[in-house]
């Protein structure tokens, strides 16, 4: 299993089977931010197994979409896992770009947290 | 809260980290102006997807390309022209990235986001130099 050798871009609590996931950056852009942020969630699919995922962003009130390309990998990811990936918490502003891009009918999106754990 | 006209001329360089340091500035001349935040955060998206379009695939993140930025905001309306070294491009080629065949693709989202969120979108000469306004309190969508 690879270590990490930097700051985590995201916090996991464990809620049972299921890994939540909140964000420390408040504004999910730039490449390289991007990019870390992937790599963290990767590694909890592929080298800690988690199969339920569920990523709160309601620490977030800006994303990209280089970061909306990311989360689809993961979405695809998960699907050729077997697993399941879920987001909460996203503002309205954001959540108009997921609709406007229909990734909202792509991905599974919930209003908060408690609706996304009952959702697994 | 005062209000007042805005105008600045930038060349930065093909940096993303540059990009920050320009919203940052678009942020803070559009909140001095009383603007709502629906409009920052459109402005914001355009601005971000704009840059990264010109440094990334107009200037290639070649270091020794800049991209110039003349932005203007007013109590009515904002406006950006962004210019890169590019080849440039043309705009009705990018694919829909809501069409059923591409909403999985990763990438191709910007060019489309830019044009919703604003008011108006213009590409002009070979592509290379991106127009954009956003009238104050319009909806784009």
């Amino acid at each position: 299993m690879t270590t990490p050798t930097r700051r985590q871009r995201i916090t996991v609590e464990d809620i049972g089977d299921i890994a939540v996931v909140q964000f420390v950056d408040k504004k999910i852009l730039d490449e390289q931010n991007i990019q870390m942020i992937g790599d963290d969630l990767f590694r909890l699919v592929d080298e800690l197994g988690r199969r339920k995922v569920l990523l709160n962003f309601s620490n977030v009130d800006f994303m990209s979409s280089a970061a909306l390309g990311k989360l689809i990998r993961l979405h695809q990811r998960m699907t050729q896992v077997g697993g399941k990936l879920v987001l909460c918490g996203i503002i309205d502003s954001i959540l108009t770009v997921f609709k406007l891009t229909k990734l909202d009918k792509m991905l599974k999106i919930v209003k908060d947290e408690q609706t996304g754990l009952n959702s697994f | 809260m005062s209000e007042r006209h805005i105008s600045v001329n930038i060349t930065i360089q093909s940096e993303l980290a540059e990009t920050h340091r320009v919203q940052t500035d678009i942020e803070n001349a559009l909140q001095s102006n009383g603007y709502d935040e629906a409009d920052v955060f459109a402005i914001r998206l355009a601005v971000e997807e704009a840059l990264v379009n010109a440094m990334k695939h107009g200037n290639q993140l070649d270091p020794d390309k800049q991209v110039q930025v003349s932005y203007s905001v007013t109590e009515d309306r904002f406006d950006i022209r962004i210019v890169d070294e590019g080849i440039g491009f043309d705009p009705n080629e990018v694919p829909d990235p809501t069409e059923e065949m591409n909403v999985e693709r990763p990438c191709g989202r910007g060019v489309f986001i830019i044009k919703n969120v604003m008011t108006s979108v213009n590409y002009l000469e070979r592509g290379n130099i991106v127009v954009m306004s956003k009238l104050r309190g319009v909806e784009t969508e």
